[in-house]
């Protein structure tokens, strides 16, 4: 029996795609958690508090002010404490280039934007399934990539 | 001066036990033999709470049988990847039955429950897992390593490391090796 809640973070200057991804996650039969951040300087601000629990997944958005996601994602994989964190990107790109890159930064998931509610739950849903057990079972966290 | 204490443990423990549970209030029996039944059955946050409640005094929630046939299934089938001959012999099913003692259908169910995922899925993800690390070694082919992982073909592998971490297996290869190099300047 699973008895904490994943802790989820999203981290998205836009607030319209906040809420969206809010009530997704909401109505995904997992239990969760979510924390929402408006650009990676405040998330990064928040994480190095001491004595934060580490979330279980992060969700970067890739083009945001102050420190995009791709800062965001070389900062917390050069964090000896942040290293092992599952980092989402969350991106309305879908260039290979694009995707390629942000693993090769140290990313675990790339999400292309879906363009409707219930795909976004679909690939949510689906994500959070294949986090949840990396974090529960004996599977290699280093090689952990989903491009979805 | 010294004084000598005679104590009864079981009545620590109840006593123990009665303090802590009140403080959660939810209607309880204790029934001896470390056991205590609930009423109604108890939330997530309860049962989280009740458990670093006892901890201080060393008393452990068992954990439930549920988890530990989940823990069981997925420490068979782990062994059976990493063995292919045990693959190559039997069916899933009829391994992991065989090997903890209950129907398949029974324990199917009680994974799905608990997992969020099927031991079809489960087992996928495991045989891809390994995948990876026989394509990282570089000692095998892919051909080779679709015939260490009991796959029909080259293409019936890709196509399943496709499904399940959205890259084929050349792009997945490239991209560890050019992390491993962005990695080693950080």
């Amino acid at each position: 029996m699973n008895l904490d809640a994943l802790k989820v973070v999203l981290v998205d200057d836009d607030e319209d795609d906040r809420l969206l991804f809010k009530d997704a996650i909401e109505e995904v039969d997992i239990n969760t958690n979510l924390l929402l951040f408006g650009n990676g300087q405040e998330f990064m601000d928040y994480i190095s508090l001491s004595g934060q629990p580490l979330p279980h997944l992060v969700f970067l958005d890739l083009n945001m002010p102050i420190k995009d996601g791709i800062q965001c994602l070389t900062e917390i994989r050069s964090t000896s404490t942040l290293k092992d964190l599952s980092v989402a990107i969350y991106s309305t790109s879908s260039s290979e280039k694009d995707i390629e890159q942000t693993f090769i930064k140290g990313a675990n998931i790339y999400i292309n934007k879906p363009s409707d509610f219930s795909k976004l739950k679909k690939a949510i849903r689906e994500v959070l399934k294949l986090n949840w057990q990396y974090h529960t079972s004996n599977l290699n966290r280093d090689t952990f990539l989903l491009s979805i | 001066m010294k004084l000598y204490l005679k104590y009864d443990i079981n009545i620590i423990f109840r006593k123990i036990v009665e303090e802590q549970l009140d403080k959660l209030e939810v209607d309880y029996k204790i029934n001896g033999l470390g056991e205590v039944e609930f009423n109604e059955s108890l939330s997530g946050n309860t049962i989280k709470q009740l458990t670093s409640l006892l901890s201080i005094y060393g008393i452990d929630i068992i954990n439930d049988h549920k988890s530990e046939i989940v823990q069981r299934i997925k420490d068979a089938i782990t062994e059976m990847i990493a063995d292919s001959s045990i693959e190559k012999q039997f069916k899933t099913s009829a391994y992991l039955s065989d090997r903890l003692g209950y129907s398949y259908t029974y324990l199917s169910n009680i994974f799905s429950e608990s997992t969020y995922t099927s031991i079809e899925s489960f087992v996928i993800l495991k045989r891809i897992d390994r995948a990876k690390s026989l394509i990282l070694s570089g000692q095998l082919t892919l051909t080779e390593v679709a015939y260490t992982l009991g796959y029909s073909s080259v293409a019936h592998l890709s196509a399943q490391f496709k499904k399940t971490t959205g890259l084929t297996p050349t792009v997945f290869q490239r991209i560890i090796k050019e992390r491993n190099k962005e990695l080693n300047k950080l």
